[in-house]
């Protein structure tokens, strides 16, 4: 294959990718901070403790994390088909990917918003806030370098994810390197694909660790994501006591 | 302004029972700061936090500024809107400051006013206003990392102030701070206090707090409060723990035969030569064992442990000459000794 034959392969299928992610991040995030939060707020302890639904909404999100990708996408035929009225194409993809995604963001969601500190709560409650009023002023706001880092985390997984998505035609760079690269013996197509997956991915992470740093440069003692701490030690650390 | 009757609170877990509040009876009045002192594990802070119900009482009932709160709390674990409004006329600050990371030094003083649904406009006015009052103007823009512990406890107090309260609850706000910005920040509540009428109900585990700010204390110890009263009124009590730990005088008797009296002086009686008076009546030798001046809730008080030659049953007549003089005598019985010696 030549160049010229491989270039509107290959930009197709990006443009596929990142429709299918894109939008699978977009109700991700959607879906799955609410439950991410509800997940925190209703468990023992919580601001609406409620054990019975907290185990509920645990066992949903687990079933559904437990599920590997391609099944998921094939057990969701039936529910794709009633919400874009096709089983294939990126549309369809995108039902499943969303499906497979929101569960897993939700519980990063609930591991970020945990390491809110329980005090910031308590002095809002004391101004008399309502639980929405902590989740709005508190919750989101001082976990959103977490989130983000979340969001980054969630990204990649889908794109890995959306290389299963060609097997119900809905095209990417997954399908392409399979397709072409495993199928047809185009070893170069397949690399070509491997290293721009590698350079987007890599986009993505430096882009999501750039806005979670930056956010998070302002902020003290409660600021989550350890690790950027660890790189930024000396402006936000070493003035806190 | 602040009365809790029968205040007990009871945590359970795991089938264990633990009694942090065993029928505490508090009554703090208006204009007045009122410190509770008290070792970790006393229930300190689960009374603050059962004053504005951030912690539901298990029985008992607390009264703010003549609102039963307990009354409105209802029954689920949920705040509902009347108990939160009460709240919010109840400013709180706290050890550790509980600043918002993310937000500045402006936005943290703002945030209790839009709980409250105040206009931007009205916020950064009040919120400045606030800010000038604990002397931080200038930091406005700050976030709360790049300030230093004395500076984000004042955030916390402009904060705990922003919807006008008549009340304020300090739980340990200065035992994070080292001892001179503590007193910076005592200084300020004392300030508060006098300027705006504001009532300060305050816990701490330091005997200085209480020292150089309250008017009145109590002393808690497992989830009762075992002694209380204005700073005079503890002075004035035979045997008060709490008024020897404001005070304290050490000193062990030299002999056997001796009788160790400890005098404490207040106000018009500080002035009074009694000692060498004492000494010129009875024609005794006075020795002196231990003696401070200092100044206790803005009282002049005087303490002197004093040895007298003999035993308590010679030295009858000159204790009760002390006593005529107006002046408070503790007889420090050895049972007393042998408890200070142990601690």
């Amino acid at each position: 294959m030549t160049w010229s034959e491989m270039q509107p392969l290959l930009e197709q299928a990006c443009w596929d990718t990142l429709y299918m992610v894109g939008w699978s991040t977009v109700i991700a995030v959607v879906g799955g901070l609410p439950l991410g939060v509800l997940l925190v707020l209703t468990d023992r302890g919580g601001l609406l403790q409620n054990v019975v639904a907290n185990k509920a909404i645990g066992q949903v999100v687990n079933v559904a994390r437990s599920m590997p990708f391609i099944i998921l996408m094939v057990a969701l035929m039936g529910f794709t088909r009633s919400i874009t009225g096709t089983t294939i194409g990126r549309e369809a993809a995108i039902v499943p990917l969303a499906i497979g995604a929101i569960p897993f963001f939700a519980r990063l969601v609930e591991t970020a918003v945990r390491e809110v500190d329980g005090g910031l709560v308590e002095a809002v409650q004391s101004m008399g806030g309502n639980t929405w009023t902590i989740v709005r002023k508190v919750l989101v706001p001082e976990a959103l370098p977490s989130l983000i880092a979340s969001t980054t985390t969630t990204i990649v997984a889908l794109i890995g994810y959306s290389a299963m998505a060609g097997t119900v035609g809905a095209g990417g760079l997954g399908d392409i390197a399979i397709r072409y690269g495993y199928q047809r013996f185009e070893t170069q197509l397949m690399w070509i694909t491997v290293a721009i997956l590698a350079v987007v991915i890599s986009l993505i992470q430096f882009a999501g660790d750039y806005a979670a740093r930056s956010l998070h440069r302002r902020g003290g003692r409660s600021g989550p994501a350890p690790k950027l701490r660890l790189l930024k030690a000396s402006t936000a650390d070493t003035k806190t006591v | 302004m602040i009365t809790t009757t029968g205040l007990t609170k009871v945590y359970r877990s795991r089938g264990r029972e633990v009694t942090a509040l065993d029928g505490v009876d508090l009554h703090v009045r208006e204009g007045e700061v009122y410190g509770v002192i008290g070792q970790s594990g006393a229930g300190k802070s689960s009374l603050i936090r059962c004053v504005n119900l951030l912690e539901r009482p298990t029985a008992g009932t607390v009264t703010v500024a003549g609102q039963d709160l307990t009354a409105l709390a209802g029954r689920g674990p949920r705040a509902g809107k009347e108990l939160r409004q009460a709240r919010s006329r109840i400013g709180m600050v706290f050890q550790h400051f509980n600043l918002l990371s993310t937000r500045t030094v402006q936005d943290n003083v703002e945030l209790p006013l839009e709980i409250l649904g105040k206009s931007g406009k009205e916020r950064s006015r009040k919120a400045r206003e606030l800010l000038d009052l604990v002397g931080l103007a200038e930091q406005a823009g700050a976030y709360p990392a790049q300030l230093s512990g004395g500076q984000k406890q004042r955030v916390g107090i402009a904060r705990a102030l922003a919807g006008d309260p008549k009340v304020l609850l300090s739980d340990e706000a200065t035992s994070a701070l080292d001892p001179e910005t503590t007193r910076s920040i005592l200084q300020l509540l004392r300030d508060l206090n006098r300027q705006l009428g504001l009532t300060v109900l305050l816990i701490t585990h330091e005997m200085d707090v209480v020292k150089s700010v309250c008017d009145s204390a109590a002393l808690m110890e497992n989830g009762r409060i075992v002694e209380s009263g204005t700073v005079s009124e503890l002075l004035a009590t035979p045997g008060s723990e709490l008024a020897s730990a404001l005070f304290p005088v050490g000193g062990a008797a030299t002999g056997e035969d001796r009788t160790v009296v400890d005098v404490t002086f207040q106000g018009e009686a500080a002035t009074q030569p009694v000692i060498s008076q004492l000494s010129r009546t009875y024609n005794i030798d006075i020795s002196i064992l231990g003696a401070a001046i200092d100044t206790v809730g803005g009282l002049q008080v005087g303490r002197m442990r004093i040895e007298l030659p003999g035993r308590y049953e010679d030295n009858v007549v000159p204790v009760g000459f002390l006593r005529e003089q107006g002046l408070q005598i503790d007889v420090v019985g050895e049972q007393q000794l042998v408890k200070e010696g142990a601690q």
